[in-house]
């Protein structure tokens, strides 16, 4: 299974677990699988569309999944899927 | 098309812009309506002396590197080579690029220094500052060049807090000349467990003040340049414009937006960090330097096209921080600068480094210009500083 890569702010959601491991071979599926797993995890990577909020990235492995095929990145085990929001801190 | 000569150009370019003497530039200079003194000789004729204050940028680059230093055409501008040729061809260009106040000092450097007027000529490492720099300029990447390239460079740096901190404390060591620093806030209590710029004295008292005193104690070298004013769309270009390099610091989405926009408005590299509880991310948004061979690189716009809504995303105020976190994450913010000013080894562009105290893992991660970037995309819509208090849908304040 891909390993999922929890950012610090959503660690609650995952009772503070900083990678978990999901089924799914596209990322869409591992995000809902995610939140299945996970509940309340999912509003907060995705909009109403189900779509990824635009102020939060995906990878997998080391590339943005734009760049590769959007949501329908296919996956494979051992994958890691990144979950990186914005964070504004610097004081 | 037909040919003309040498002559013939040299006296069609003196036609068509404006020449300034010697005694006319020194008096614009000191009566405070002083023009952008640009010095376009080649950089061994620069360090063997120039105009006071003259921004050395060779003819070769001109063109490439003025928007870093006038943004706005109307830009008053002084040109000058050595003799006065180069400098009325190069005032020509600027002025196809619709720069409309340019100039072109008669004489050039040469009738400058005849005329008996001051010369600024610029350091030699002292014997001082070759016993202060020396681990630097052991360093085959350093050397006395790069030693001198640190102290000419100019660094703002957004923010004196827990990133501002440690990247000041670096940069002044290391010798960055001039340190420019954006905070209006003043030193708190809750402060002191990560912010180490600042100490218990300094309680209650500008926080640019305490970092100026602490820095002016490490090397007097550094000239700290104090913006104690909140860094808005009015007044970002202005602050910026003058610097080389921008340090984002900042500790909200508006200011992060705003430095981004700004500073690719501009052209000056950004480099950019942010921190939450025990995990950090760096990156540098550069707009590209062909000339140093530098590619455009994504900027934060690319990564984070809209802000999180208020609320959704807590603030280091609210969740917490460990307190060493941005003293990490402000170093590798200066060790980027100073490699950018060196112009040694591999930038931090279009990677994001990301930094997880509790696992103790570094993470590099890929990211890339979005082609329909509102800003940097291949047809940019916002090509102006907007309001990003509403953008955000909440206040430049943590």
């Amino acid at each position: 299974m891909p390993t999922v890569l929890i950012p610090t702010p959503l660690r609650r959601l995952t009772a503070n677990q900083a990678k978990v491991e999901v089924a799914g071979d596209t990322v869409d599926v591992l995000l809902h699988n995610l939140e299945a797993g996970y509940p309340g995890i999912g509003e907060r990577l995705l909009d109403a569309d189900g779509k990824i909020k635009r102020f939060i990235n995906v990878f997998v492995n080391e590339d943005e999944i734009r760049t590769l095929q959007g949501a329908d990145t296919p996956l494979a085990a051992g994958d890691r899927v990144s979950i990186v929001p914005a964070m504004a801190g610097g004081a | 098309m037909t040919r003309i000569n040498r002559d013939q150009l040299i006296a069609l370019a003196k036609s068509q812009i404006i020449e300034i003497t010697p005694q006319a530039l020194e008096q614009r200079l000191g009566n405070g309506s002083s023009p952008l003194v640009i010095d376009i000789r080649e950089r061994d004729e620069f360090e063997q002396g120039h105009v006071p204050g003259a921004v050395f940028i060779p003819r070769g680059f001109l063109e490439l590197r003025i928007e870093q230093h006038a943004y706005d055409p109307a830009t008053p501008i002084v040109l000058y080579c050595a003799g006065g040729v180069r400098s009325a061809l190069a005032a020509r260009n600027l002025q196809e690029m619709g720069y409309s106040r340019v100039e072109s000092l008669i004489g050039g450097f040469g009738g400058w220094r005849s005329a008996g007027l001051p010369v600024t000529v610029p350091r030699k490492l002292t014997a001082e500052q070759k016993i202060r720099y020396s681990r630097h300029t052991l360093l085959p990447d350093v050397g006395e060049e790069g030693q001198g390239k640190l102290l000419d460079a100019k660094v703002l740096l957004i923010g004196a807090g827990g990133l501002g901190s440690p990247a000041a404390l670096y940069l002044a060591a290391a010798g960055v000349g001039t340190l420019g620093i954006v905070d209006y806030d003043t030193v708190d209590l809750s402060n002191l467990q990560r912010q180490i710029l600042h100490g218990e004295s300094w309680i209650g008292k500008p926080k640019v003040e305490s970092a100026k005193a602490r820095l002016a104690e490490i090397n007097p070298d550094v000239t700290v340049v104090p913006h104690r004013e909140p860094i808005t769309s009015a007044n970002a270009l202005q602050i910026i414009q003058d610097y080389d390099i921008v340090l984002n610091g900042s500790d909200n989405f508006p200011t992060r937006y705003l430095v981004n926009d700004a500073c690719h408005f501009l052209r000056k590299p950004l480099v950019d960090a942010s921190i939450f509880m025990f995990e950090g991310q760096v990156t540098i948004y550069h707009p590209g330097a062909p000339e140093e061979g530098i590619s455009q690189g994504p900027c934060y716009r690319c990564l984070y096209p809209d802000p999180p809504p208020p609320g959704e995303v807590p603030s280091c105020a609210e969740a917490g921080v460990l307190g060493v976190l941005p003293g990490i994450v402000g170093s590798i913010q200066a060790v980027e600068a100073i490699k950018l000013i060196l112009g040694k080894g591999e930038p931090l562009i279009g990677r994001l480094l990301t930094f997880d105290a509790l696992e103790m893992s570094f993470r590099t991660l890929n990211i890339r210009r979005n082609p329909a970037c509102p800003v940097c995309g291949d047809a940019p819509s916002l090509t102006e500083l907007i309001d990003y208090e509403q953008f955000c849908g909440m206040p430049a304040r943590e």
